[in-house]
């Protein structure tokens, strides 16, 4: 029915989903995605931009392998098994262990023993390392979780909102301290966000979304390195962009 | 100035507060028991009568129980038998409370045998135990195991039903090892469970340990005191009850209620 493989090292994160259909409880069909195809080459960041309850998260879920209901295939970047780093809509941390414990957890037996020091500094976690979830503000959970992600040195980064629900200050310094560790290390990567201005500023591409059930309306590049991306830059992006993607199946 | 003499101020009625609770609560503790002691040698002076001894007697009784050394054996005897009771209780209703809350079919099939075993009474299967497998030692702490395992059976399925489906899918995304899901995932979220379960099983078994003595063992705590209900020797039965206490609270005390604050650290110090 499906198939999830995965190919050779160097190889790029391949989706095509013909359709995606989940049952509701009184027994109708709700089509989810439909001819939802998209690619993302090695150590490209890219993100989905699309409008609320389109079926960005399900699509994340396929990705994960936490749904195989569904008809296509989709082709993970990595060696045998692909190595995912993931950082969910909520932070996901294991309340009862501490933040340290958390990210060692998630690493495969090879890194149990890697020193995090770096990372944990680059993300300002230094200090909580010891610290239960409970204790953590959400930001700092946030970046405990993308500490998590990262640590495991992954194939392919997948993450969803990650900066949903913060206030704009911290969700900012959260990008800016994403992209400094991705940086260190470029993965794959893909991002659900409906925030265009967010997209603008981290990704290589940007891929829009159509309204339910989803599939890919088009594609906007960035080829500009993030750096010379100042507020002037990305006001004309997002202009382009809004002159690209108007009208009815856009994004708000 | 005005500052630093509220701040002082107010750290001292927070101070106080918790420091005079914790101290008089002992305090409260041991002038409650004395007053019950005391209560009792009134009541037994006014009163003498050989079914009704005062403490005194029933300590000089558990001296020389205990320096015979009956009573330490025979403590000894039915406390290992409420631990292996216990264990094998809380391991197999664990088991099988945790499949019933992961697999709606079986627990839709043997609901009614949990319903059936949960309201039948201890003696009987005590009874039916001895005479399907003799007067022996593992007819005894089976049929002992066999009246707990239904509590746990449901309070373990009730808490596998309230596990969250979200950590298991982050262990999957991780690629989290079978012992590591179990240790760190599974046990954390069961844990209240377990301890509500093992809290009731402890009082719940030992009570039926000594039953399960009287009726078809020849030593533990319930064999003595069956023996000292024959020569009516109730200054005997009040010592083997009060050692008996004592050691299961000592038990709460030093090995329960500490593992219980150790695994719930993560849960006093939120934000």
């Amino acid at each position: 029915m499906n198939t999830h493989q995965i190919a050779g090292v160097g190889a790029r994160l391949k989706v095509d989903i013909e359709e995606k259909a989940f049952r509701t409880s009184n027994g109708a069909t709700i089509e989810v995605l439909r001819d939802l195809r998209f690619e993302v080459g090695q150590g490209e960041f890219a993100c989905i931009l699309g409008p609320s309850g389109c079926g960005k998260t399900t699509t994340l879920r396929i990705l994960l392998g936490l749904d195989r209901e569904y008809q296509g295939s989709v082709q993970l970047p990595g060696l045998s098994e692909a190595s995912i780093g993931a950082v969910f809509q909520e932070p996901m941390l294991l309340p009862w262990r501490t933040v340290e414990q958390n990210v060692r957890l998630a690493m495969p037996k090879h890194l149990r023993e890697a020193n995090l020091d770096g990372l944990f500094s680059t993300l300002g976690l230094s200090k909580m390392r010891n610290f239960y979830p409970g204790e953590l503000s959400l930001g700092l959970a946030r970046r405990a979780a993308i500490a998590r992600a990262l640590a495991i040195e992954p194939d392919i980064l997948l993450l969803d909102e990650p900066f949903v629900s913060l206030d704009e200050p911290t969700a900012q310094q959260l990008r800016h301290m994403l992209l400094s560790v991705w940086s260190e290390r470029p993965t794959t990567a893909l991002m659900v966000t409906h925030n265009l201005q967010e997209a603008i500023m981290l990704a290589d591409r940007i891929i829009v979304l159509s309204d339910r059930p989803a599939h890919v309306i088009g594609t906007f590049d960035i080829r500009l390195p993030r750096n010379y991306r100042n507020e002037q830059v990305k006001a004309d992006l997002l202009r382009s962009f809004n002159t690209r993607f108007a009208g009815p199946g856009g994004v708000p | 100035m005005a500052f630093a003499s509220s701040q002082q101020q107010s750290g001292k009625i927070v101070s106080t507060a918790p420091s005079a609770r914790q101290w008089s609560s002992p305090l409260m503790v041991f002038l409650s028991f004395a007053a019950l002691l005391l209560a009792w040698h009134a009541g037994a002076t006014l009163w003498p009568s050989r079914s009704f001894p005062a403490p005194l007697l029933v300590l000089q009784t558990f001296i020389s129980e205990t320096a015979s050394g009956d009573l330490p054996y025979n403590l000894a005897i039915t406390l290992w038998r409420v631990a292996a009771a216990f264990f094998l209780a809380m391991v197999v209703g664990s088991v099988i409370g945790v499949l019933l809350g992961l697999y709606r079919r079986a627990d839709q099939f043997f609901n009614p045998w949990v319903i059936l075993f949960l309201n039948i009474p201890a003696l009987v299967i005590i009874v039916l135990a001895y005479i399907w497998f003799g007067l022996n030692e593992a007819a005894a702490i089976g049929a002992v195991a066999l009246n707990k395992i239904p509590n746990v059976v449901v309070t373990l399925r009730e808490g596998t039903r309230a596990l969250d489906p979200r950590y298991g899918e982050m262990a999957q995304v991780y690629r989290f090892s079978a012992l590591d899901r179990l240790r760190h995932v599974l046990m954390p979220q069961l844990q209240p469970y377990i301890a509500a379960a093992a809290r009731s099983g402890v009082s719940l078994i030992w009570k039926i340990v000594l039953v399960v003595e009287l009726l078809g063992r020849s030593n533990g705590v319930g064999f003595q005191i069956n023996l000292f209900f024959q020569l009516f020797d109730v200054a005997a039965i009040l010592a083997y009850t009060l050692a008996f206490v004592a050691v299961m609270l000592f038990i709460e005390l030093v090995v329960v209620q500490p593992l219980e604050h150790t695994s719930n650290r993560w849960r006093r110090r939120s934000a």
